[in-house]
């Protein structure tokens, strides 16, 4: 498989000895490119997906969705986020001024955070912390305090309530979300992002075909907690539009409202991408274990593997979206508390069985 | 090396809305009126702060939650071991794995789980 870090260390070494920089201009260049790359990665991904939302949706409802702002309606997307720019900024006169100013920065450093975990290809990973996945859930934990303080501060008794379901439903589902992590944690026997990656290279790896049952109990309730998390689906609670206008951000105008809309759907992508990395393999081909089925699949870059099968879960997600309706506080909490949260505690001593008595594949 | 990384992505994020709110101020309109500083509530004048003691049963869910968080945590590095000490890991974890299981049967039977 093709290394990107052979990319890297070439530039690093371009800086450094063709260029003769020292140390604080070469680290200072590759972290300023680093930024510009997780921005332009950040601002096409969500331009895609609210592209692919919108299309999505029309066609579960029977609609041909955006179609007059450019051919399909591709410029769309261009088109409202230019209108986002242009609002006014403004708050409302009894808001918290300062957590009102403050919230949307948490959600986005949550957002860009996680986003920076995910592997794209063998070897390009921004963040490769030896307690990555670990890291990881503590990064989208952030997340809650910038709902729970943007309804806060809004000082609206819609926003309130909406921050108070938010908080409540946001850090349930993230122990579901540890425990399913930790199951493969157990198998993997590394924390580090490339090495669960690494590990699931090769014929029939991934480790939803290695653990088998509990591996894939582990997939699918990490699918439903990650919706959870990510604010959406039949779990989109703190936002209920028809209950709640909108939730924690009704206060916010223009591109204070943007940056939720943002993270909403780049934490879509986020979840998809590490069910992705640590259930169906990363960038990691698919292999049967035939020479010459397997080298073609090798031919076939990393990153089309990572993006291919994170979209596919991305799609997975809307589908969900789109079918169920909307539940309420009392069926969320039941859920994750008395089936999701003993169902993850069983897999879990169920994953520990298999791996230390070497029951997987 | 990282850790300049995991600043680098944070001072991002932050750039990112900056960037973002320094340009929306500076092309969009600006004007005020005292209707408009309402909250968007349900067209008629809004009474007192929204500032109110909410349903206690958000609060238990977030004791609760604080209890089997830090479970989490513990299990991380006991889950990166378990490969090699193969059935020991299970006896080691199984005492622990116990109490938490008790304290959230204790939960349930209490009625803690149920939203009144």
């Amino acid at each position: 498989m093709f290394d990107f870090s052979n990319v890297t260390i070439w530039f690093d070494a371009l800086l450094r000895q063709t260029l003769g920089l020292g140390d604080f201009w070469s680290i200072l260049i590759e972290c300023i490119l680093v930024g510009v790359l997780i921005l332009a990665g950040y601002a096409i991904l969500a331009i895609c997906l609210i592209f692919m939302e919108r299309k999505v949706c029309a066609y579960f409802q029977c609609r041909l969705g955006p179609m007059r702002v450019g051919p399909w309606g591709i410029f769309q997307v261009f088109a409202d986020v230019l209108k986002m720019l242009i609002k006014e900024i403004f708050t409302v006169d009894k808001a918290d001024k300062l957590l009102y100013f403050v919230a949307p920065f948490l959600v986005i450093i949550a957002s860009v955070g996680t986003f920076s975990f995910l592997p794209w290809n063998n070897g390009a990973e921004v963040l490769n912390f030896n307690v990555g996945v670990f890291l990881l859930t503590a990064v989208s934990s952030i997340g809650v305090v910038g709902i729970f303080l943007a309804g806060w501060a809004s000082n609206n008794k819609y926003s309130v309530v909406s921050a108070m379901r938010g908080a409540v439903q946001l850090i349930s589902y993230e122990m579901s979300l540890g425990l399913c992590l930790i199951t493969a944690v157990i198998l993997t026997g590394t924390m580090q992002v490339s090495g669960i990656v690494e590990a699931q290279v090769g014929p029939w790896n991934w480790l939803i075909f290695k653990g088998h049952v509990p591996a894939i109990i582990a997939f699918l309730v990490f699918l439903v907690a990650g919706n959870a998390e990510a604010n959406r689906g039949p779990f989109d609670l703190a936002e209920a539009e028809s209950e709640l206008t909108a939730g924690y951000h009704t206060e916010y105008s223009g591109m204070g409202f943007g940056f939720y809309y943002l993270a909403e759907y780049l934490n879509l992508f986020v979840v998809s991408g590490i069910a992705t990395t640590v259930f169906l393999g990363g960038w990691a081909p698919v292999n049967i274990g035939i020479e010459g089925f397997d080298g073609i699949m090798n031919l076939i870059p990393g990153i089309v593997w990572f993006l291919g099968k994170t979209f596919a879960v991305v799609w997975l997600l809307m589908w969900v979206r789109w079918t169920f309706p909307r539940l309420r506080i009392d069926q969320i909490l039941k859920l994750e508390w008395k089936y999701l949260m003993p169902l993850c505690l069983i897999n879990l001593v169920l994953m520990t069985i298999i791996v230390a008595f070497g029951w997987h594949f | 090396m990282y850790f300049i990384l995991f600043i680098t992505v944070i001072l991002t994020a932050v750039v990112l809305v900056v960037g973002a709110y320094v340009v929306a101020k500076l092309i969009g309109p600006r004007s005020y009126n005292p209707v408009k500083g309402q909250p968007f509530e349900c067209g008629i004048p809004t009474r007192g702060t929204s500032w109110v003691p909410m349903h206690v049963g958000y609060y238990l869910f977030a004791i609760l939650f604080l209890m089997f968080d830090i479970e989490t945590v513990f299990l991380y590095p006991w889950a990166v071991a378990v490969s090699k000490f193969g059935p020991m890991a299970l006896c080691s974890i199984g005492f622990f794995l116990l109490v938490l299981v008790f304290g959230l049967a204790y939960a349930w039977r209490k009625g803690a789980l149920e939203w009144k």
